[in-house]
Formats: structure tokens, C-alpha cells, sequence
């Protein structure tokens, strides 16, 4: 099983694997989002644990449709689909294989962009915190997504309305933990509603993964 | 064991076929399928693969005891040969693959990335991800596609001995191996519509 | 041995819908004109909200609607999965335009009621933001089910799609309830007598909601009986290149 989470990540790293899209992404949106409201610094502390979990959200968005593709198009899927590992093994390794190209290097390049953003002193750990807390959701639920839209020819657009529907709790008590945080006000409540739906999904959506994708390969 | 097929029915796109097909194979047999094209042998070697279920009939092996080869190679371009076919024996649970790099004559390339190969030398290695897989029943959809004469014969050869060792193989394809193996032509299994008038509208819907 | 599921059977369902049809019909039509004339000039105004407040013999229907759609589609989808009834996947997709529409209405009913009472066309209130949710899976459903060629590939997506999409929209709900308290008035309709709103509007407002149901009900049946006939062809179709 490791073996894939190897053969994924090493894939990931090497040309065209497409590593750093997201981060770059994530960069773009936060030098763009000043051009766009202004330069004040005290809307800019406002918005920022927003902004910042909007950005996030999108890059993962952005990457999505990569994590079943390539495996689709080479036939790598339905040889897999026959070897010894189970597909549920299969969608959760490939959604952790996501969430560490992909999540996990925003998680730790966020307290970066929180700077431009000029976000509050008292924000930082906690917009790290909601976001690691909140990513792995977002990668297992755009796995599920993109499980659905696997065969498709132009499944991009697809993916992005099914999926985006589904993120929206992960979004709002993410974005509730950054902005408390940053106000300095109590974030237990939603911190714990973030977690207990990153647990939920994780626990769960691969199963819902798994059978869309063996339908998917018939 | 053995590989039995019973009196089965399959579907392509919720379309029936082929129907009526039985056939069986002991250790050490081959069976080579023949048929026009678009007669459904895709579809049966993925049925019998377990990546589709039939829609009647038996199919009496383990899924865990067939490796299944398509027609894609599942070949990723960045790794070099020997990391691919790492992979697969790491899937599989199997240690050594040099006689598979020996067995495909892949010896000298093995540092090459795979995307930096021939399209017959990319053919090899998904062929010898067989002989990684250490499973007994190998089915093979057209596994000569692209292959020089030099190769097909490197190939008769390694089904040979995965033969010899006990093995069995369901190989669907238009030349000849040169293997000592019994034919089945599934033209005669043809999945004929119902005719005119018996219209069994039901919930199947054909 | 007769049992429901005999209904399952599209030529039963046909041959059933074409005699229960026309009566839902017009059952739909009788309630929603009676209730709607009933509503909009037999009632008094309310003293607070004037003649705005008639809009509700509209609004609450259509959103009852909204929601009840989506779960007719979640009892469809469920049965379609444990069963395998092709005519149950193919009402649960001829559910989602309906209640869709319907969606949308409770939307527009809800904009226009709003911009009187909260002198705005649409806030960022917890029960509009989650219709607007709902809606956005109504949209991702319907999409995915047009978006796949094989129709049992597609019943078996988009079954697991409403699935999964049911839990996170009722999880949607509850998070946007935390996200912002809302300008909402309280439930409108409750069993407790006293809470309730006076028997002068909720008669009518019940006869409007029969309507409601029954139009749905109609139009499903409808739309499904046309899925049937269309899958029916594309059967036929198949069969012809089978030779």
C-alpha cells in the first residue's frame, strides 16, 4: 500500500506532475485580492482569514481532476482495480497523496501569505490550525468528486460544481476558527465542527469513492 | 484449480453481446479466443477479470488468482522501467523482478524513464508486469499489439514457461503463438436481438 | 401475489400513470386555484405587513416543495440502489428539474416578499442561503446525470451523488444557522394551535400547499413516464446496431 503513496508522491514531484500549482495559485489570489479592494491595511486584516481560506480552497479545487486522470487514461486504474488492494485502500491513499502535494504544503506556506495579507498577530496559529484541520476534508471530498467524474471527457467544470456544494460547511466553520482567532474571540466550537467533519468524511467518503469508481470502471 | 466459465452472459453498455459461452482450463492449459472485431472479447476478458459482473453465468476462479492484462499498459512516463515494474511487485506483495526484465529482454533498459521508450518496448514491459504479479491465471487482451517477431516469440516463450510452471492462460488474439493450445471462436455466441414482435418490455428495458 | 413493487415494471407504471394522470391533474389544478383566489382575495391584510404578506401562499408551498423534492429523490435513489428498479432512478431524475423549479421559486417569492419587510432583495439570511445551497445541488445533480451517456452507470452515480449530497446539505443547514442568526421570522406553520397563524390564512394556505404537492406529483409523474419512453428508445435504438 505505501507502495503507492511512493509511486503517487514521486509522480507528483518529477516534470509535469504538477506540484507547486496549487501553492502558486494560492499566491496568485492573495497578491491579486489587494489590487482588488484596496490596499488599506485595516479591510485587508478583516478579510484576510477569508480570503485566505477561499484561496486555499480553490487551489485544492484546481488540482483535483489530476488524481484519477492520468491513472484513467494510461489504463494504470484498471490494472489496479484487479491487484490485491482494495479500491477503498485505493481512493483514501489517493486523496492522502493529494492532501501532501497539495494541502499540506498550503498549510505551512499560509502563515506566509497571512503576512501580505496583513493579518492580525493573534490569527496566525489558528488559520494554520483550521487549515490543517480543514484540508484533509477538502481532499477527500474532491476525491469523491473526482471519482464521479472520472470518465468523463471534459469533467473539470463538472467536478467543480458537484464538489463545491460539498465544501461549503468545511469552508464556513474553517473560515469561522481563522476570523475568530484573528478577532481574538473563542474558536473551540467551530474548531470542533471543523474536525468532527474532517473525522466524518474521512471515515466515511471513501466507501461512496469506491463504489462510483467501480461503477465508473465497468 | 482451474479456470471454469459457465453458460455465461455478458453485456458492453447495458447491451447484451455475447451469451451461452463455457468453456474450461486446467494448470498448464491455454485457451486462445478468436472472433471479428466488436464481437465483445474485450468485454469477456474484463468480466472474467472481475472489472464488470456478468449478466448470467459462472465464472469459477478467485479473482485473486487472475492477472489481468488490457490493452493500455499503465506505463507512468517519468518512472524508469525498474520503478514501474517495482510498483507492481510491491502491489502484488512479489519481491524480484529480474526474470521479468530478463524474461521481456528489458535488462539494459531499466534505468530509462518508460516515457523515453519504443511503443514494442513499452508493450514488453506491461508484459512483464505479468511475471511480477506471481498470480497463476493470466488473461490477455490482444498482448501483441506492436510487438516485432523477435518479441512475440521473447513472449510465446514466457507463456510457455508460465505454462510449465502450472499456470494457465486466456489470451485473446489474431496471430499465431506458435503455443500448443486449444482455439475457441466466440462468433457462434453472438447475442442475437429478440425478434420482431416477442417484445419483452420489461424492466430490463431490451 | 400483487405488491408494490409491480409498479416498478414501466409498462405497469404507463399503463397505471395513464388512468391516475389526468385526475392528479386536475386535483392540481382545482387546489391551486382555489386555494390561490381563496388566498389572494377572500383574506384581510395583515395589519404589520399589508398585502406583501399574500406572497406566502407561493412561497412556503414551493419551498416545502424544494425540500420534499430532494427527498423524494433521496427515497428513489435508495430504492434504485437496494433494488434496481429502473423506473425508480428514472423518477428520481425526473424529480430534480421539478424541484428545482421549485427551488427557484421560493427563491424569487422569497426576494420579492423581502424587499418590503427587510427593505433588501436578498440577504445573507441562514434559511435563503441554504435554499441557494439546495439549489446548487439541485444543478450539480442534473448536471452529472446529463454529463453520462450510460444511463445505468449514470443512476448508479447519481444515486450516490444524492447520497452524499443529502448529508452535506443538512450539514450546510446547520452550519450556516451557526454562520448567521438570520432576519427569518419564526416557522410559520407549527402543530402547536397557539403558535400558529390565524385559521383565516392557514385553510387557504393549506388547500395552496395540497396544490403544491399535487402539482409536483403531477409533473413527476409526468416527466417520469417521458424518461421511460425516452430510455425505452435509446434501448431500441441499441438493439438496432445489435442486428
Amino acid at each position: 500500500m505505501i507502495a503507492l503513496l511512493i509511486r503517487d508522491l514521486k509522480l507528483a514531484l518529477r516534470a509535469g506532475g504538477g506540484f507547486g500549482l496549487g501553492l502558486a495559485f494560492f499566491l496568485i489570489v492573495t497578491v491579486l485580492v489587494p489590487f482588488a479592494v484596496g490596499p488599506e491595511t485595516g479591510l485587508l486584516a478583516r478579510i484576510a482569514p477569508g480570503i485566505l481560506w477561499l484561496g486555499a480552497l480553490l487551489a485544492c479545487l484546481l488540482s483535483l481532476d489530476r488524481i484519477f486522470a492520468l491513472d484513467w487514461e494510461d489504463g494504470t486504474l484498471d490494472l489496479m482495480a484487479t491487484a490485491p488492494l482494495p479500491m477503498e485502500a485505493i481512493v483514501t491513499l489517493k486523496a492522502l497523496a493529494h492532501w501532501l502535494t497539495t494541502g499540506l504544503p498550503l498549510v505551512l506556506a499560509a502563515p506566509l501569505f497571512g503576512l501580505l495579507m496583513s493579518l492580525p498577530g493573534e490569527g496566525y496559529l489558528w488559520l494554520v490550525l483550521s487549515l490543517a484541520i480543514g484540508t484533509p476534508a477538502l481532499s477527500v471530498l474532491g476525491t469523491f468528486g473526482a471519482a464521479l467524474t472520472v470518465g468523463l471527457k471534459r469533467g473539470g467544470l463538472l467536478l467543480s460544481l458537484l464538489v463545491l456544494p460539498l465544501y461549503v460547511p468545511t469552508l464556513i466553520f474553517g473560515a469561522e476558527v481563522a476570523r475568530r482567532g484573528a478577532q481574538g474571540l473563542a474558536v473551540e466550537a467551530p474548531l470542533l465542527l471543523l474536525a468532527g467533519i474532517t473525522c466524518g468524511s474521512i471515515a466515511l467518503l471513501p466507501f461512496a469513492s469506491a463504489a462510483v469508481l467501480r461503477v465508473n470502471l465497468r | 484449480m482451474s479456470l471454469t466459465i459457465k453458460d455465461l452472459a455478458i453485456a458492453r453498455g447495458g447491451i447484451p453481446v455475447l451469451r451461452g459461452l463455457s468453456f474450461s482450463l486446467a494448470a498448464g492449459e491455454a485457451l486462445i479466443l478468436r472472433g471479428p472485431n466488436g464481437i465483445g472479447k474485450t468485454t469477456l476478458l474484463r468480466t472474467i477479470a472481475g472489472l464488470q459482473p456478468p449478466l448470467a453465468g459462472e465464472i469459477s476462479a478467485d479473482r485473486e488468482l487472475i492477472a489481468y492484462a488490457a490493452h493500455a499498459d499503465g506505463i507512468k512516463a517519468t518512472l524508469s522501467v525498474e520503478e514501474n515494474l517495482r510498483f507492481w511487485a510491491a502491489i502484488y506483495g512479489t519481491g524480484d523482478i529480474t526474470p521479468a526484465l530478463e524474461g521481456f529482454d528489458l535488462t539494459k533498459l531499466t534505468d530509462r524513464p518508460a516515457g523515453g521508450l519504443s511503443a514494442g518496448q513499452k508493450r514488453r514491459l506491461g508484459l512483464a508486469r505479468l511475471m511480477v504479479t506471481g498470480r497463476p491465471i493470466w488473461v490477455l487482451d490482444e498482448p501483441t499489439v506492436s510487438l516485432d517477431v523477435a518479441s512475440v516469440a521473447l513472449f510465446a516463450q514466457a507463456v510457455q514457461r508460465h505454462l510449465a510452471g502450472g499456470g494457465m492462460a486466456l489470451i485473446a488474439t489474431h496471430i499465431d503463438l506458435g503455443l500448443d493450445a486449444q482455439v475457441l471462436d466466440v462468433t457462434p455466441f453472438k447475442a442475437r436481438a429478440p425478434l420482431r414482435g416477442e417484445d419483452d418490455f420489461d424492466e430490463a428495458f431490451l | 401475489m400483487a405488491s408494490i413493487w409491480e409498479y416498478a415494471n414501466p409498462r405497469k407504471f404507463i399503463r397505471t400513470t395513464d388512468v391516475v394522470l389526468p385526475w392528479v391533474t386536475a386535483a392540481a389544478v382545482l387546489c391551486l386555484v382555489v386555494g390561490l383566489v381563496w388566498g389572494f382575495f377572500f383574506t384581510p391584510e395583515d395589519y404589520r405587513q399589508g398585502s406583501t404578506v399574500k406572497i406566502i401562499y407561493l412561497h412556503v408551498p414551493s419551498a416545502l416543495m424544494a425540500i420534499n423534492g430532494w427527498l423524494m429523490m433521496l427515497a428513489a435513489s435508495l430504492i434504485w440502489i437496494v433494488r434496481r428498479h429502473h423506473v425508480s432512478a428514472l423518477a428520481a431524475r425526473a424529480a430534480a428539474p421539478v424541484g428545482a423549479t421549485m427551488t427557484v421559486i421560493a427563491l424569487i417569492t422569497g426576494a420579492i416578499w423581502g424587499q418590503p419587510m427587510w427593505g433588501t432583495w436578498w440577504a445573507w439570511d441562514p434559511r435563503l442561503t441554504s435554499f441557494l445551497i439546495l439549489f446548487l445541488f439541485y444543478l450539480g445533480y442534473m448536471a452529472l446525470w446529463a454529463a453520462i451517456e450510460n444511463d445505468d452507470t449514470a443512476a448508479d452515480l447519481t444515486s450516490v451523488l444524492c447520497l452524499v449530497g443529502s448529508v452535506f446539505a443538512l450539514l450546510s443547514r446547520y452550519a450556516v444557522n451557526f454562520w448567521n442568526q438570520g432576519l427569518h421570522q419564526g416557522a410559520t406553520l407549527s402543530m402547536d394551535k397557539k403558535e400558529n397563524i390565524a385559521d383565516i390564512f392557514w385553510y387557504p394556505l393549506l388547500v395552496c400547499m395540497a396544490g403544491f404537492i399535487l402539482l409536483f406529483l403531477a409533473l413527476v409523474l409526468l416527466r417520469t413516464r417521458t424518461e421511460i419512453r425516452a430510455r425505452r428508445m435509446r434501448a431500441l435504438l441499441a438493439r438496432e446496431r445489435l442486428g
